[in-house]
């Protein structure tokens, strides 16, 4: 019997699915507990403003109302990077968006807590709104959303001298384009239920990505010891991003336990999951690269504005991100980087699906499709003559392993005959192409510590069963079966043999959360060092018994035996009854904790990451001259996985971000009309159905990667990347005009005709940058291997 | 108690009427405060967000025959009220001489609520306008509109009367075929062409009596009849018309007898462009033709900043899904047509 994988590649149903299908999965709205109560949150009807006064009295009076609370019972701040402690459950001074948290109630039945939300009397004084980057940065606008200037965070860095790499070159290039915020949309509203037992513990469920920060959080902001609280994750209903911060409901739902002794239950409605937001920020970006007349990147300036809502959230992070992978798809020898996220008046953005990477990726793979064109080199092998190299040290300081771009480049363009086809089809076809990288995990963890970022335990029982504990929490993407398929695979038993138990802070062992592309990547590696362990025990005992050394010993098939001679050996439950009879319990523990990658510089910790996916994309456009209208056809997309644990889980993640991409491309838009949210619901807030999804060919790329478990990477964020920018390329190579504002649509795009009917450059996009003043660049030594170019 | 349904219907009284009369009777003495419920899909949405004060609603679906489609296009067809619009778009006889009313019918929403939605329902759709279909916290917060609630416009602010959006897909349809609509009342039976059901006002949008029940809508005799209904929404499935042109042509000799068109989601009103396609009358129309026509019977849409994309680029559109109508309905390529939306730049 060969070594050969038997699980690990295998396209098999998932843990979760059945449930999932018949309907037997229980999300967090689906909990009941006796004597449960419901509770609702009251929020601010205005963009800015002060809280004079706040009467509460009304609604304690209303029968059937158990508590109710405002900012003064929870005053504690929080926030999820430990630099931007600006949140409070319930305002307490000021608000700052429609939708900003005010007061709550816990009532026996939602009719009674509607009305006891209507009967609280707030004073409001109004103070004036910043509802765009502009009104932001204007001078003289009145009080500053927080303390006394608007810019939350501005950061400057450079690697190597620009100017001179670009001024000096033969070819120059400035591009400017805007990238509109949009949101995630799970089907799932976000629910918490609270229950607060007579044990003196809190236990709390919530449709959560991440456990361990919600439980810091209630620690923190209720002031108990984490000793005494236990966070469950309840299966997501889709999460994308918009699951991972700390959100007022399930501070407020713990209180309200508290302060009631009964269960409470807060579940958002779809207008309140639009407020709770943490999604795609707007971006304002300008990016000024030089070439070689060969298409060589000789040096790149890419400056960015972050429109970022009321509050802090992610926000140091995400400005970073649209700074940090320009450099890990490209060799870029010189790089300068300028982002400044502001403060406005709308929900806080935070990190959605490719968190602050698809506005960058957008503006770079349209400007270098122009450069291209300019330069009279075709948008593959100007792409091709950029590539990074594999194990390689970028000029930021990212390390790149495996790097399968060069391969998923060919295999997209050869598959959609791109650069025959691409403006040879039929009036108002054309095809578009972009390429795209994407972390496998963030190097560092929200707040500062050198512990690993994942854990499992393992314990094996006498009857051949493997319980399997982790902290990670299964938002759909199928870390349920990662986790599973890795331990069946290295203990060779079958995944229904498999008993998980995952993302329950009492139960499992730390798992940082459900977000970055993280945890196949640090989950995967922790289950298996775990599995390993568990199989050295069983070999030694099996050893033991077969009178061989453990050396020689395999296991497959619910069976340990040995290499040699097959049938020379015992079942699984065999070896485990023999080695619990040796040293009792058998269980053991891995751990993973990313290499300490990042450079020597201030703003490091965003973008290193232990490996980075890779992925092209091919898009075919439809454009209907005469309304505007964009349809998409057909998706040729490429996508290095590394190694495809499970290839359906990874296909279905890949579609998923493609059609993700296409709503983004096309129509989502997170819009406000004064200060308020522009339709809030899910019949007017456009995001694509099944009926526009179009035909996808999806193609696996297998690097193995050094580091990966099984040498897999990412898949849930990276493939959505190329697919946006590709559009738009694609809209050009069709209709002949730039649309350089995300989303696409066809009112954008009939103007531009119109420009284009009037010989005027058919163009549709922001002309400038504001002036804005960004601190002193940091200059960062490059890595030795950069510095002569 | 469902989860999920975390915004919650107002406390009603519920009534299932098993006459018409009875129905009637109900919503005519109630002080106002009744309404009649159909399949809901239109109502209930709207109630979760308060939009009308209602104690008691009263069903019609437990009306005996209340689904029923009787006749053919050689003698003319009758629709009752209550017939699904799944129903209307799949009956081979609707399809066969009303095509556009299939289309119509089949163009609404999802399955689900071609299920659920029901015809007389469809003709009631109660005006849209994104300043108003929205929670009842969220048009608090806006300060309200006149619609409900509040005393401006927030979409016109200078102007007296409610833009809301006539969002029907049949209702257009009905007037282009020039159907005939059947009320019953507590004091009788009348009948209105299509088009009287109607009044150009976002509130005030039917001349429908309170205590008035649709039980039918009668379609002419369709024999030498073609009809198209084109519809624009953003996508393909789930999304009301943000401009709806319906066109009929009754066809003699191989030349126009008559032609007839009206819109939807360009006006309170279903907007009837017949007038604007009187030169058909007598010819075979080339392409040429309609293009002129369509390009001037977009004059009565009033599209307003106040439903999906810009209303610049949706009175653009409007000449361009007449002509797409026209064009079906003439037997050219719809698509093929001569008109762009162009904006001005
Ligand atoms: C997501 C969504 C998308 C939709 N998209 C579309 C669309 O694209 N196009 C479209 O046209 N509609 C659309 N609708 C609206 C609605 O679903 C349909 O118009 C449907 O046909 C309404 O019929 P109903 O039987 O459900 O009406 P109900 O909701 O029961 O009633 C609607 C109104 O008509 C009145 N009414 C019902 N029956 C009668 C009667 N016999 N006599 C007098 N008054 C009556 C009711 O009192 C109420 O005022 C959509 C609805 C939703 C929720
Ligand atoms: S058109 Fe004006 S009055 Fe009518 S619903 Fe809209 S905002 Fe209100």
């Amino acid at each position: 019997m060969s070594d050969e994988l038997s699980i690990v590649g295998q396209s098999l149903v998932k843990p979760d699915a059945m449930g999932k299908v018949s309907g037997q999965t229980k999300f967090a709205d689906d909990l009941m507990l006796p004597r449960m109560l419901f509770g609702r949150l009251l929020r601010s009807p205005y963009p800015h403003a002060r809280i004079r006064r706040i009467d509460t009295s009304k609604a304690t009076a209303i029968p059937g109302v158990l508590a109710v609370l405002t900012g003064e019972d929870l005053p504690v701040k929080f926030g999820i990077l430990p630099v931007s402690q600006d949140e409070e459950a319930l305002a307490r001074e000021k608000v700052r968006y429609v939708g900003d948290p005010v007061a709550a109630v816990a009532a026996t039945d939602e009719w009674i807590a509607d009305e006891a939300i209507d009967r609280i009397e707030v004073e409001f004084e109004e103070l004036p709104r910043y509802m765009s980057l502009e009104e932001a940065l204007a001078d003289g606008g009145g009080e500053p959303i927080h303390g006394r200037t608007n810019v939350h965070k501005a950061v400057a860095l450079e690697f190597g001298d620009t100017e001179e790499a670009i001024s000096g070159a033969a070819h120059q290039r400035e591009d400017i384009v805007f990238f509109e915020g949009n949101t995630h949309l799970p089907m799932e509203q976000h629910a918490a239920v609270a229950q607060y037992g007579q044990d003196g513990r809190l236990t709390l469920w919530s449709s959560t990505q991440t456990p361990h920060y919600v439980h810091r959080a209630l620690g923190k902001v209720l002031e108990m010891p984490m000793s005494r609280i236990r966070v469950i994750a309840t299966p997501n209903g889709g999460g994308f991003g918009g699951k991972s911060d700390i959100f007022a409901h399930e501070l407020v739902a713990a209180k309200l336990a508290l302060v009631t002794g009964r269960p409470v239950k807060i579940t958002l409605t779809r207008e309140e999951v639009f407020y709770a937001h943490r999604g795609r920020h707007p971006v304002l970006m300008k990016v000024r690269t030089g070439f070689t007349k060969e298409g060589v990147i000789t040096g790149m300036q890419f400056q960015s504005f972050l429109d970022g809502g009321g509050y802090g959230s992610y926000g140091v992070a995400s400005t970073y991100y649209t700074g940090a992978l320009q450099t890990t798809t490209y060799a870029i020898p010189r790089y300068r980087f300028e982002g400044a996220r502001l403060f406005t008046n709308k929900p806080p953005c935070g990190p959605k699906r490719g968190h602050g990477t698809p506005q960058p990726r957008f503006a770079l793979e349209v400007h270098l499709d122009k450069v291209a064109e300019e330069l009279g080199i075709d948008p593959v092998n100007l792409r091709l003559r950029n590539l990074p190299e594999p194990d390689s040290r970028t000029v930021n300081w990212l390390r790149i392993t495996s790097c399968g771009l060069r391969a998923c480049i060919e295999k997209v363009a050869a598959e959609s005959r791109f650069l025959e086809q691409r403006r040879a089809m039929p009036a108002g076809r054309g095809l578009g192409f972009a390429v795209s990288s994407y972390l496998s995990g963030a190097g560092t963890a929200i707040y500062w510590n050198e512990m690993p970022h994942s854990e499992v335990q393992l314990k094996v029982d006498r009857g051949g069963g493997v319980a399997l504990l982790c902290g990670a929490i299964d938002i759909g993407q199928g870390s349920d079966h990662i986790l599973a398929a890795i331990a069946a695979e290295v203990l060779g038993v079958s995944l229904d043999d498999i008993q998980l138990t995952t993302a329950d802070t009492d139960l499992t062992p730390i798992d940082l959360g459900s977000y970055s592309s993280r945890v196949t990547f640090m989950a995967g590696n922790a289950a298996r060092a775990a599995a390993e362990k568990v199989r050295a025990i069983l070999f030694e005992a099996a050893a033991e018994a077969l009178q061989c050394d453990p050396d020689d010993l395999q296991a497959r098939d619910r069976r340990v035996f040995r290499r040699a001679r097959p049938e020379d050996g015992m079942t699984f439950a065999q070896a485990v009854v023999a080695a619990e009879a040796k040293r009792g319990v058998v269980a053991a523990s891995g751990s993973y904790t990313p290499p300490r990658i990042a450079g020597p510089y201030k703003g490091s910790g965003v973008g290193p990451s232990p490996a980075y996916s890779y992925s092209a994309a091919v898009v075919e456009v439809d454009c209907d001259a005469r309304t505007g209208e964009v349809r998409v056809p057909q998706v040729w997309i490429a996508h290095d996985i590394g190694r495809a644990i499970n290839p359906m889980l990874v296909v279905g993640q890949v579609e998923g971000s493609v059609y993700m991409a296409l709503g983004e491309a096309l129509m989502e838009e997170q819009t406000f009309r004064l200060g308020l949210h522009k339709f809030p619901s899910m019949l007017e807030y456009k995001s694509p159905t099944a009926l526009e999804a179009p035909v996808i060919h999806t193609y696996l790329v297998e690097t193995i990667d050094p580091e990966g478990p099984f040498g897999a990477k990412e898949a849930g964020q990276g493939p959505l990347l190329p697919v946006i920018p590709a559009v738009a390329n694609a809209v050009y190579n069709a209709i002949g005009v730039r649309i350089d504002e995300i989303p696409i649509t066809p009112d954008r795009v009939l103007k531009a005709l119109a420009e284009k009917a009037k010989g005027r450059l058919p163009r549709v996009g922001p002309r400038r940058v504001p002036a804005f003043a960004f601190p002193a660049l940091i200059q960062v030594e490059r890595p030795p291997e950069w510095t002569q170019s | 108690m469902d989860p999920i349904l975390v915004l919650r219907l107002p406390r009603l009284r519920y009534v299932q009427a098993r006459t018409v009369e009875e129905a009637a009777a109900i919503v005519g003495s109630d002080g106002g405060r009744a309404m009649l419920i159909a399949g809901g899909t239109d109502l209930l949405p709207n109630l979760k967000r308060r939009q009308f004060d209602v104690a008691t609603l009263v069903s019609l679906r437990g009306i005996p025959g209340w689904d029923a489609i009787t006749g053919d296009p050689q003698a003319g067809m009758s629709l009752s009220a209550g017939a699904t619009l799944d129903q209307v778009a799949r009956h081979p006889a609707v399809l066969s001489g009303y095509r556009a009313l299939a289309q119509a019918a089949g163009l609404v929403s999802t399955p689900q609520i071609r299920y659920m939605g029901t015809l007389g329902g469809n003709l009631m759709v109660d005006p849209r306008c994104n300043y108003y279909n929205q929670t009842f916290a969220w048009r608090k917060a806006v300060g309200f509109c006149l619609k409900k609630d509040g005393d401006i416009c927030l979409v016109a602010r200078s102007s007296p009367r409610c833009w809301a959006v006539s969002s029907s897909d049949t209702a257009p349809v009905a007037v282009a075929f020039a159907a005939s609509v059947v009320l019953q009342g507590m004091a009788g039976t009348r009948r209105v062409r299509a088009a009287e059901l109607y009044r150009d006002d976002g509130i005030d949008y039917t001349t429908r009596k309170r205590d008035e029940v649709i039980t039918s809508v009668e379609f002419p005799a369709a024999r030498t009849t073609t009809s198209a209904y084109w519809k624009l929404r953003r996508r393909g499935s789930f999304d009301f018309p943000i401009v709806g042109a319906a066109v009929v042509i009754w066809w003699e000799d191989g030349v126009v007898r008559d032609a007839r068109g009206a819109l939807s989601a360009v006006g309170s009103h279903p907007v009837d462009i017949s007038s604007y396609l009187s030169s058909l009358r007598g010819v075979h129309p080339d392409e040429r033709l309609i293009a002129e026509l369509a390009a001037a019977a977009d004059k009565p849409a009033r599209p307003l900043d106040n439903t999906d994309l810009s209303h610049y680029w949706r009175k653009r559109m409007t000449r361009v899904f007449i002509e797409r109508a026209l064009r079906d309905a003439a037997g050219l390529d719809p698509q093929a047509g001569l008109l762009t939306a162009q904006l001005k730049s």
